[in-house]
């Protein structure tokens, strides 16, 4: 690749005239050695599961495998089409589209790591509803993965994008930023409102901690990914108006380390704090294990 | 840079619920069954760490099942693989692990073929799908499944690897990271050779006819698993 910041990614493109997207399709050919064709119908073929799992999350019995969620993503829909939304439709399609598509990951269904299993509705829930809103064809979706999975790079090899290694922000804020820079780039903004997209979204994430009940990817995994992904819609409104990040995104990514590095390991995935040791966590954990038992 | 492309933020294409839990344990499973090289008829399994914690709400039994049937990571016949193994007819067995382990998402894997053939394996799941395993019939070893792994068993003797690798330059192959492992000196050991490209038949068979050399097993993650749909139709067709 030929960017190691967001700064540097943005000037590439401008120095190429091509969006995030295309560069990182440039960029992914040469580093794999395989044609750029073949490069898009791998990604292509991904939003297609994306968009299965959407579908999937809204019609299918989601219940997990411990019981302990499922069918929030339609009870989701089902208000937003029977009631007035405090969000409005859009974004609550949104909303119910990642909580759908997290739900079918918590219930063994398929899904596509973005960057995880722990964070994978919110780039399927901003994309595939921005999709309906604007009538974008799926080339243009799958463009715009190749921006976000551009975003995601600069922040994985600075940063991090494990819950184990990084907490919740490190996952779920990373997700949020990626796809805040994508539909920032699909609403017609520059690379650069794009990248002030990911460093606002990013700043709203900073110190959020990996606490999952019993460790399962559930709660609060699964309704993170659902306000996820109404905040990657708020931080690229916010970058398209001309909203910018004054700490540049380069360094919001920088305090994502830092603040991740001296997160006390019971906050890192390890169900040792947070909402696991709560009084009601630590009980839906031995439930679970009585229940395993038996 | 620890991610290298697209594909390590966009991907990959898994049954859920985690990537390290789920994916990655079928990947150890499916590593191991190219290493033993057949469906295994009984199969041991050892959780440890947040595996033996979690491992029936991440179906990571289901998942390291799924991996022995043969099935990517992204197969939706994973949640049911438990039962698609034992209507295979493999006895498969689940328990906690006790001891050490080396990664809290640790798995052992004692697996034996309709023939005969054991494998013994140690397989740690590092995140994001990613594993490494690090532990073969006894031997230690250290390689992750991202490229292919040629597994070479020999006596402990002068010019052995020589020998290997001269035969993988005449093939053209990269070797991207090379270990060795032995029982003793002079005694049987084992070299695990990661390869930046496929190794084609004709050379596992030159390599298995060096001096000294006991046999190679080969993993290829990556590469096309045909053998297990047939087997899956046939025990299928069975019922």
């Amino acid at each position: 690749m030929n960017f190691r910041t967001l700064k540097e990614l943005s000037e590439r493109c401008r120095e190429s005239g091509l969006s995030i997207g295309r560069l990182m399709l440039q960029q992914q050919a040469k580093e794999s050695g395989r044609e750029e064709a073949a490069e898009f119908a791998t990604m292509k073929e991904y939003y297609g599961i994306m968009k299965d799992a959407v579908h999937n999350g809204l019609t299918r019995d989601t219940t997990s495998r411990s019981g302990l969620t499922g069918l929030d993503a339609q009870r989701v829909a089902a208000y937003n089409e029977s009631s007035e939304p405090s969000l409005g439709g859009d974004a609550g399609r949104a909303m119910a589209y990642a909580l759908a598509v997290s739900e079918v990951n918590a219930s063994m269904g398929r899904i596509v790591a973005t960057p995880t299993a722990g964070s994978c509705g919110i780039i399927p829930g901003v994309f595939v509803s921005s999709q309906e809103r604007f009538g974008w064809d799926d080339d243009i979706m799958t463009e715009a993965l190749f921006a976000a999975g551009a975003i995601g790079y600069v922040i994985a090899n600075n940063s991090f994008v494990s819950g184990a290694e990084g907490g919740c922000q490190a996952e779920v804020g990373s997700a949020i930023g990626m796809a805040a820079g994508a539909l920032a780039e699909l609403r017609g903004g520059t690379p650069e409102q794009a990248v002030h997209a990911v460093g606002l979204a990013l700043k709203n994430t900073l110190g959020l901690i990996c606490d999952p009940v019993g460790g399962l990817v559930e709660i609060p995994c699964i309704v993170r990914n659902g306000f996820g992904a109404v905040t990657a819609l708020a931080a690229a409104d916010m970058a398209l108006a001309g909203v910018r990040s004054v700490i540049p995104s380069d360094e919001v990514v920088q305090v994502m380390l830092e603040v991740g590095a001296a997160m006390p390991e019971k906050h890192r995935e390890t169900a040792g704090g947070g909402l696991a040791q709560t009084p009601t966590g630590k009980k839906l954990m031995e439930d679970l294990r009585k229940k395993k038992r038996r | 840079m620890r991610f290298k492309d697209v594909f390590s933020i966009i991907g990959p294409s898994m049954v859920g619920p985690s990537s390290s839990h789920t994916a990655g344990a079928a990947r150890i499973g499916l590593a191991a069954r190219r290493l033993l090289g057949a469906m295994p008829e009984t199969a041991r399994v050892s959780f440890f760490g947040s595996f033996a914690a979690t491992y029936q709400g991440h179906g990571t039994d289901t998942a390291v099942a799924g991996g022995l049937l043969g099935m990517r990571t992204d197969d939706p016949r994973l949640p049911d693989a438990v039962e698609l193994a034992e209507e295979a007819g493999m006895d498969l067995t689940f328990r906690e692990g006790k001891g050490l382990f080396p990664h809290p998402n640790t798995v052992r894997l004692d697996l034996q073929a309709a023939d005969g053939r054991k494998l013994s394996l140690l397989g740690t799941s590092i995140g994001g799908g990613n594993v490494e395993i690090v532990e073969v019939n006894g031997f230690a070893v250290k390689f992750g499944c991202s490229c292919p792994a040629l597994l070479v068993r020999h006596r402990d003797q002068p010019g052995v690897i020589a020998g290997l690798t001269a035969a993988l330059e005449e093939a053209g192959l990269n070797i991207a990271g090379l270990s060795l492992s032995r029982m003793e000196r002079q005694g049987e050991a084992l070299a695990v050779v990661e390869l930046d490209g496929e190794a084609a038949v004709t050379l596992l068979e030159r390599v298995r006819r060096l001096p000294h050399v006991l046999g190679t097993d080969y993993v290829d993650l990556n590469g096309e698993e045909e053998e297990m749909a047939d087997e899956l139709s046939d025990a299928e067709g069975a019922q």
